[in-house]
């Protein structure tokens, strides 16, 4: 990797892991900026976590290489860590320490201390709504409040890279939303963010570029943009309908127009090019078949039409 | 080194916090300690002290020398002697000796002694000759002790019968020739050189039997044989017992980071995985250390422990906590998660105080048992305390040398899995 003065603040290359005959990952490699989002985005079991793992030199590769900050980051690395903030999927605290315990004793693990820990510790505090619930005992704390020290304990060190992975699963929305703002903030600050996530709307709403992973490798990356012009002008369409759907999507699947037909509970999923120009003929397809349509929606494509298409499969939650 | 304390102190706070350690480590070791102090500790102090009857139907030289060799169990303080007329009467004293409610002014006995007629003279002629014991209910020390001096007599008897038998002849002829007496043992009414006559050898028997040596004998031995008293005894295997539950604490604790998912935390974080398992082992070698100090402290307080000199008690402390993380953390290293842990860390900790002699000195037993218990960290903590109580404090030096080479070998052992398995976190 170039200098640290590159604006780059991570690099992976040709990463490799396997488990058995598992491949896991397989030639996953993109790079994150300073003050850029970068989402990972795939089903579960698509290899994200394995490579958030071996970024954060929590797994060892079994081929390629990951640089933060310049430096190459392996499991026995000491300094390229400290550059990292890791917030892991399941919450990772100590449930018999207080708030402000948890962040005090991670904060001191980074190497900070004094007074400069103790305002950064009210700061995150602050940042992540627990100032009220500080000296409490995390334990005691809701599934949305330990995720929110989750992610605090993450960034309490100013990290130049905060790796987020899936921090949001299982939150309410409330929680959820502020876990969101909180990263947009954070990249606004000037944090490179690598953060992965299943939620479609998340990657969309976060991310300056998204990587789309699936059984292990990356099959596309760039912006919203660029993704969703791989498509070309492929419209979704949603149709909500009753009856028979599985002859209405064995029906409309055969239609030129039709690139992509997801069957769901109420009815179909469609990546169809020029939605406008096809539509009629979808739906004398779909009640043809014996389904009952109620109404239809047609949307632009997005990251979901995207995966839709990349992967050929509707994501996995 | 910073991160391996950071950790250690993290960890000691998260175990006086959920009051675990307490228990184990002080709580449960001195609480029992005391318990089994008030039960046992008594045997300890309470001077042995029984009552006998002699009823001597017989009223011979040999029954009279009976008498007078019981008189040593007097002058020692080991027994009251009393003399009965009846056998009946006997039997009442001792029955009234069985009765627990019997009052303190009713004359009662722990066993009598029934020499019956005749007795001195079949003694004498080499016949079979028999003394009857009885003994009370609930009074069998006593009445053990009493068939033990009865033994003890006769086995002096027929020594002395056999020795009187085989020298008189000389003694004889040697009185013969001087004219005068040996020992006191006048000669045969014949006064004829080399006869020997019942009386004669019936006062020679006397003499040497009263002259037995006393069958019982009771000293104090804890300070020249080393033999930790009861109360030290049960605190020492105690808190060496329970030793083994409060390292766990520690050393488990990685195993309790990858249930809370906190070990990805850690290898995420500027330190070196060696610092994580050392910050663990000194969590250990905390808990451990305290926990032993405290039971030292609290034991002799309050039920009297007598420890020995503190810099030997020291030394045997620090190196059982070394033994008991060495072999614990081979457990945490090979565990697969923290209940296995738990289990297999409770059933070597028993095995081992079972087969150390904590719960009773197996040493004692002798044989098998006692080698294998020199498999355990228990025993050599126990008998380095033994050796601190009557020895130098070099004396200490093998216990103390065991105990490290225990920890040292599986302190190792643990080291090299670990390293390996730190890094799962899952």
């Amino acid at each position: 990797m170039g200098d640290a003065g590159d604006g780059l603040v991570m690099e992976c290359r040709d990463l490799h892991k396997a488990f058995g005959d598992i491949v896991a990952v397989d030639g996953v490699g993109f790079t994150i900026s300073d003050g850029e989002t970068y989402g990972l985005l795939g089903p579960n079991g698509a290899g994200k976590t394995t490579s958030i793992s071996m970024i954060c030199g929590l797994l060892e590769a079994d081929a390629g290489e990951v640089f933060v900050d310049g430096e190459r980051m392996t499991t026995r690395s000491v300094e390229p860590k400290r550059a990292v903030g890791y917030v892991p999927q399941d919450i990772a605290i100590y449930p018999d320490l207080t708030a402000r315990e948890n962040l005090t004793f991670f904060g001191r693990l980074y190497g900070m201390g004094g007074d400069g820990l103790k305002s950064r510790v009210s700061e995150v505090l602050e940042l992540i709504g627990l100032a009220e619930r500080a000296d409490d005992k995390a334990d005691d704390f809701s599934g949305g409040m330990k995720r929110r020290l989750n992610i605090g304990i993450g960034l309490l060190h100013k990290p130049h890279l905060l790796v987020l992975d899936e921090p949001t699963v299982g939150v309410d929305p409330q929680s959820r939303n502020a876990i969101l703002e909180s990263v947009e903030r954070l990249s606004i600050e000037g944090m490179g963010v690598l953060y992965t996530t299943h939620y479609m709307e998340e990657a969309e709403r976060l991310c300056d570029r998204v990587g789309i992973i699936d059984s292990g490798k990356i099959v596309a990356e760039g912006t919203r943009r660029e993704l969703v012009d791989l498509i070309g002008s492929q419209d979704r369409v949603r149709v909500v309908a009753s009856g028979d759907l599985k002859s209405a999507a064995e029906a409309v699947d055969g239609l030129p127009s039709v690139v992509e037909v997801g069957e769901r509970e109420g009815g179909l999923d469609l990546i169809v090019g020029g939605a406008a120009s096809n539509l009629t003929e979808i739906l004398q397809k779909t009640t043809g078949a014996g389904a009952v349509v109620t109404s239809v929606d047609v949307d632009e494509p997005d990251l979901e039409s995207v995966f839709l298409h990349l992967t050929g499969r509707a994501r996995r939650d | 080194m910073r991160a391996a304390f950071l950790i250690a102190r993290k960890d000691l706070r998260q175990r006086l916090r959920d009051r675990s350690a307490l228990v184990y480590g002080i709580i449960a070791p001195l609480g029992l300690a005391i318990l089994f102090s008030f039960i046992f500790g008594p045997l300890d102090d309470a001077a042995f002290e029984a009552e006998y009857v002699i009823v001597d139907e017989d009223g011979g030289q040999i029954s009279e020398a009976f008498g007078e060799a019981l008189g040593g169990l007097e002058d020692d303080g080991i027994a009251v002697i009393r003399t009965v007329e009846s056998v009946e009467v006997a039997r009442e004293q001792v029955e009234t000796g069985s009765d627990a409610f019997a009052g303190d002014d009713v004359a009662s006995a722990d066993a009598a002694f029934v020499i019956p007629e005749g007795f001195s003279e079949a003694v004498l002629a080499g016949e079979a000759a028999e003394m009857t014991i009885i003994g009370a209910a609930g009074s069998e020390l006593s009445a053990q002790v009493a068939y033990s001096v009865a033994q003890g007599f006769s086995s002096e008897l027929a020594a002395v019968d056999v020795a009187v038998r085989t020298v008189l002849p000389d003694a004889m002829a040697a009185i013969a020739q001087e004219g005068g007496t040996a020992s006191g043992v006048s000669p045969g009414a014949e006064g004829a050189p080399g006869a020997v006559t019942p009386e004669m050898l019936a006062a020679l028997l006397a003499q040497e039997a009263a002259s037995t040596v006393n069958p019982i004998t009771v000293e104090d031995v804890s300070a020249s044989t080393k033999q930790l008293d009861s109360t030290t005894y049960l605190s020492a295997g105690m808190a060496v017992f329970f030793l083994f539950f409060t390292v766990a604490f520690g050393v488990s604790g990685l195993l309790e980071e990858r249930r809370l998912g906190t070990m990805q935390r850690l290898l995420a974080a500027p330190v070196s995985r060696s610092s994580i398992i050392v910050g663990k082992a000194l969590t250990s070698f905390a808990l451990g250390i305290l926990s032993m100090t405290v039971l030292v402290v609290a034991s002799t307080l309050l039920i009297g422990a007598e420890w020995g000199n503190p810099l030997g008690v020291a030394l045997l402390v620090v190196a059982a906590v070394v033994a008991a993380m060495g072999i614990l953390a081979v457990v945490a290293a090979v565990a697969k998660n923290q209940e296995q842990a738990s289990n297999f860390q409770a059933i070597i900790a028993l095995v081992l105080a079972f087969l150390g002699g904590t719960f009773f000195a197996i040493a004692q037993v002798g044989g098998f048992m006692a080698t294998l218990g020199l498999f355990t960290p228990h025993a050599w903590f126990l008998r380095g305390l033994g050796d601190l109580q009557g020895g130098e404090l070099a004396d200490i030096l093998p216990s103390v040398g065991a105990l490290l080479a225990f920890g040292l070998v599986t302190g190792g052992i643990a080291w090299f899995f670990l390293q390996r398995s730190v890094g799962r976190t899952r």
